[in-house]
């Protein structure tokens, strides 16, 4: 595709152009780059309020470019025992649920990839059946609350265990594994378990780093089961705490902010964002590169 | 007769026999799915009920259509339909033919390195959790906020804009487009891949300029496209999230704010009325998928192209 692509933009340029064209080209450049800057000019705000000193901000002269730049306000941000627990809990969610996640959709894409199941229909379709029908929001509460998972980690992670559109992705990619190779594991008297571990497993590297994203940043950035399903402050995850101190102005650190002259509220707060952010941020990279792979397969096949 | 049955039983049995370790391997998916999908729809039944903790749900007092009834006779029904229905008519008004535009310009463009930075940011946004987003537009638009000092520089007056219904509408819309406009546009942009290059060449040598092009050629190449993520789209039109407006509402801008599921939420939750909150749930979904068929059976009739 790419090749292809290259072929026709020299095609094109080799010709002479007409005024309008590049009339057209400018305009298109000009509203693409406004485009561009409106995307990426709140969160570029956001980093320099978040390094400019209380004196700036409050004049409102922080535009373009940190004034007096400092990091008082991340010092103070580190100093908050609710984050640091917040990021823990984070982590150790994110974790946790991503490994329940690949564990539990490479079982189940497994087997439905193989065409020798039998009752492969009937268990396609019970499955695909919930991308469709749930039973809502109140139904699953009052189900995790009769299996006793209130305000434990398993609500949190068990709950979202198998996307059922990732899994049809998966079993998509496994079955495009050659049967040879599985029936020569089976006449060297390998059963199904060790042929999921030991062969359609270390082939499926390239699926299970795009579904292992896929999960980790949906549980990153999760707040709302965490809300719902958790009461023990000690056990909010970093989005909650931020919803506190960001959107509801929960302001625990009152007195270090006050006592530094360098750190006001806006900058604090921002200051919180810009660290919770900043995993995403590390592997952005990445997340372009698979997500939209993720996308065009989906696009496609639609 | 017999023994044909027989032999196909024992086949059956065989075959059943041949897959027995990939049942093993299903067993956790297929509990998952029992607890976690089953479980909650058989639970829908207390939408008829009086449900009670102790009883649960199979032992609650039958109601009928009691909860179904106090809803759609409140006042407030219409209100929260009125609300849903609105924040997502201004989401396909303005959101939906964003990203198709993008897309289209983002294929006119000639640099391939101007081109992916300018993917690279606006594809960012969509990876943002929505407490983020919430965060910075709640920031962005309180007293001393950025919106605020740019006005008062400009000698207009300063306005706390999240407490007034009037706003609320504008800024659910035009922050939901800056987080996913990027995003969706590569779906176009992948359908943008499909044109065919002959047909775009015969239609340069032909005298037609980029405007003609693009009209006459690009876009009714994704019009297949334009018309599937259009239906998904009306089929939504009763279902909204209620992450982002939990966040960004508040009781004085409950009158344009407060949407079917947000309500669920806070019946539900919040008072625990746990009967009532399932069936105006239920309600939304009954609705959403009879729209979605709808939607799908014009679409059909129209274009040929559908979903199923």
């Amino acid at each position: 595709m790419q090749s292809v692509k290259m072929q026709r933009v020299k095609i094109k340029s080799r010709k002479p152009q007409s005024l309008g064209s590049r009339l057209f080209d400018v305009g298109n450049y000009i509203l693409l780059a406004l485009v561009g800057l409106v995307m990426f000019y709140p969160m570029y705000y956001v980093f320099i309020i978040s390094i400019s000193s209380a004196e700036f901000i409050n004049q409102g002269s922080v535009n373009l470019f940190p004034r007096g730049i400092n990091w008082d306000a991340y010092k103070i941000v580190f100093k908050n025992e609710q984050i640091w627990t917040g990021y823990k809990n984070t982590i150790l969610y994110t974790t946790v649920g991503t490994l329940i996640n690949l564990a539990c959709t490479a079982m189940c894409a497994y087997p439905l990839s193989r065409k020798d199941l039998y009752g492969r229909s009937v268990i396609t379709v019970i499955v695909t059946l919930t991308m469709f029908v749930s039973g809502g929001l109140i139904p699953l509460y009052l189900v995790v609350s009769q299996l006793k998972l209130l305000n434990t980690m398993w609500a949190i992670v068990l709950p979202p265990a198998i996307s059922t559109y990732n899994m049809i992705v998966m079993r998509t990619s496994f079955s495009a594994i050659p049967d040879s190779l599985m029936e020569s594991a089976y006449l060297d008297g390998a059963n199904d378990i060790q042929i999921l571990a030991r062969i359609v497993l270390p082939l499926s590297k390239p699926i299970m780093a795009t579904m292992t994203l896929f999960y980790a940043v949906s549980h990153w950035n999760s707040y709302f089961p965490a809300m719902i399903y958790l009461n023990d402050q000690a056990k909010y995850p970093v989005q909650v705490i931020m919803r506190d101190i960001v959107i509801q102005g929960d302001m625990a650190q009152n007195g270090d902010i006050a006592s530094n002259l360098n750190v006001v509220a806006t900058n604090y707060k921002y200051a919180v964002i810009i660290i919770s952010v900043i995993p995403i941020l590390m592997v952005y990279p990445l997340l372009q590169k698979y997500f939209t792979k993720g996308v065009m397969v989906g696009a496609v096949k639609g | 007769m017999k023994t044909v049955n027989r032999m196909t039983g024992q086949q059956r049995w065989k075959r059943i026999k041949k897959c027995k370790y990939l049942y093993i391997i299903l067993i956790i998916p297929m509990l998952y799915y029992f607890f976690f999908h089953y479980m909650p729809m058989y639970g829908v039944l207390i939408a008829f009920k009086d449900y009670n903790i102790g009883k649960g749900v199979w032992g609650s007092t039958w109601v009928g259509l009691k909860h179904f009834r106090k809803f759609l006779t409140d006042t407030y029904f219409w209100k929260l339909v009125r609300n849903t229905l609105l924040l997502n008519i201004y989401g396909l008004l303005w959101g939906f033919p964003i990203p198709i535009l993008l897309a289209i310009m983002l294929n006119e463009v000639k640099h391939s390195k101007f081109k992916r930075l300018i993917q690279t940011v606006s594809y960012l946004p969509h990876f943002i959790s929505t407490v983020v987003v919430c965060g910075m537009v709640v920031n962005f638009l309180s007293l001393d906020g950025i919106l605020n000092q740019l006005l008062e520089s400009l000698g207009f007056e300063k306005t706390q804009f999240l407490m007034y219904p009037q706003y609320f509408r504008t800024i659910y819309t035009a922050s939901g487009i800056w987080q996913s406009c990027g995003w969706t546009s590569i779906i176009y942009l992948a359908a943008l891949t499909g044109v065919d290059q002959e047909i775009l060449e015969a239609a340069m040598i032909d005298g037609a300029n980029r405007w003609q092009r693009i009209r006459h050629v690009t876009l009714p190449a994704i019009t297949p496209t334009i018309s599937i993520m259009l239906i998904m789209q009306l089929g939504k039109l009763m279902t909204l999230g209620y992450e982002k407006i939990l966040l960004l509402y508040n009781g004085s801008t409950y009158e344009t704010a407060d949407i079917i599921s947000t309500y669920v939420y806070r019946r539900g939750i919040l008072s625990n009325d746990f009967s009532y909150a399932t069936a105006v749930g239920l309600f939304q979904s009954v609705v959403g998928v009879i729209l979605l068929v709808m939607a799908n059976k014009v679409s059909k009739r129209l274009s040929e192209t559908s979903l199923w």
